[in-house]
């Protein structure tokens, strides 16, 4: 990211970049149609938007992973959070989960996992892929509850952390503008952060990969 | 009007705690019923519909598998028993979750007569399920056409 860019991110006056309540938009996966309405519903209460999908390969289609170039208009749609079932014919909850974390463009996106078995190697196999968590079915209110807030809080930690590194290094930057200071050269961003939207949900993830890049200009 | 209301409450009270105490609905139907509001009215009865559908459908699968003259595949047969288990546990439908347990048991144990029985109940089992419910979300009707609110019914 060029140092012009550090100008550029909005840093209000008043307090941190904390987002107040933006909408997670989540993918809903599972092919069990009763599931999906059930899933679907509890999400919308939870004010959160909604797709849902009846397999692994219907997700991997609508992120665009599924080499079909005529889907990548859809990767606009901006995909929070993850939800999948495991036991599904063809692509099961943890292939997709492995699938989703092999990509450079998704893997951030944090998955959670539902199943009706309380089976303790396959809850772990996929807490070590990756998964957030993991959900037993049938999946209540509470649990979806718990999770949006697991998501939220991981986000508005990461906002505020590169808020504050931001002032604190944009002082740093200032103070130093007037005596000689290395060039940074530093490698261009990956981040899909918007940095003139505030509604714009940026992973935790990239937003940590871009503080490591303000550091550099120390 | 307010006395023929209260009436049909408590009418409606009675029968959804018999529901709960003769076993066919379990706490995740109480779950479903916290998803309903103004904005949702029909959602408990959108979800048991579906459950209904699949219920048909998944029955069906189970039949048409074992009714191979020759080798049964009994994988098959659990394939649908594990869907329709998942489902009817999604609902909260007690009676039929528990009869896919035993059905699943069966399957894997390649019992013929077992699967066979399971079969049959699970059949009489959603359909006196989906009576019930009938029922049920006609008292609802009732309650609301004669201008009363349908009661929360607290199950403990």
């Amino acid at each position: 990211m060029a140092v012009g860019e550090v100008m550029r991110m909005e840093i209000p006056s008043g307090g941190d970049m904390s987002v107040t309540s933006p909408e997670l938009h989540v993918l809903a996966v599972d092919d069990s149609i009763v599931d999906r309405k059930v899933i679907e519903r509890l999400l919308r209460i939870s004010a959160c938007k909604v797709t849902t999908v009846e397999s692994g390969a219907r997700a991997l289609q609508y992120l665009g992973l599924d080499g079909d170039k005529g889907a990548s208009g859809l990767k606009d749609l901006k995909v929070n959070l993850i939800v999948t079932d495991y036991s599904m014919p063809g692509l099961t909850g943890y292939d997709l989960l492995k699938k989703i974390k092999e990509s450079s463009v998704f893997r951030e996106i944090p998955v959670v996992i539902m199943s009706s078995e309380n089976i303790l190697p396959r809850i772990e196999q996929c807490l070590r892929e990756g998964a957030e968590d993991f959900l037993l079915k049938p999946v209540k209110l509470a649990d979806v509850k718990r999770i949006k807030e697991l998501i939220m809080r991981n986000e508005a930690e990461d906002c505020k952390t590169l808020s504050h590194s931001n002032k604190r290094k944009l002082a740093e930057y200032i103070d130093d503008a007037s005596s000689p200071s290395p060039s940074p050269s530093p490698s261009p961003s990956s981040s899909t952060h918007d940095d003139s939207s505030a509604k714009d949900f940026p992973s935790s993830k990239q937003m940590k990969s871009a503080d490591e890049k303000f550091s550099s200009l120390l | 009007m307010d006395a023929l209301v209260a009436q049909l409450q408590m009418q409606y009270r009675n029968y959804t705690v018999s529901l709960y105490q003769q076993g066919f609905l379990d706490d995740q139907f109480t779950e479903l019923k916290k998803l309903q509001d103004d904005a949702s009215p029909d959602f408990v009865a959108e979800v048991l519909s579906l459950f209904f559908e699949d219920c048909v459908k998944l029955i069906g699968n189970m039949a048409r598998a074992l009714d191979q003259t020759g080798t049964v595949d009994f994988s098959q047969v659990g394939a649908s028993v594990h869907q329709l288990k998942g489902s009817s546990s999604s609902v909260g439908a007690k009676r039929v979750k528990g009869l896919c347990v035993t059905f699943k048991e069966y399957c894997e144990a390649n019992n013929y007569e077992g699967c066979v029985r399971c079969l049959q109940q699970v059949d009489i089992e959603y359909k006196a399920l989906q009576t019930k419910l009938q029922d049920m979300f006609n008292l609802e009707k009732q309650i609301i056409q004669a201008g009363g609110k349908v009661p929360q019914v607290d199950i403990n």
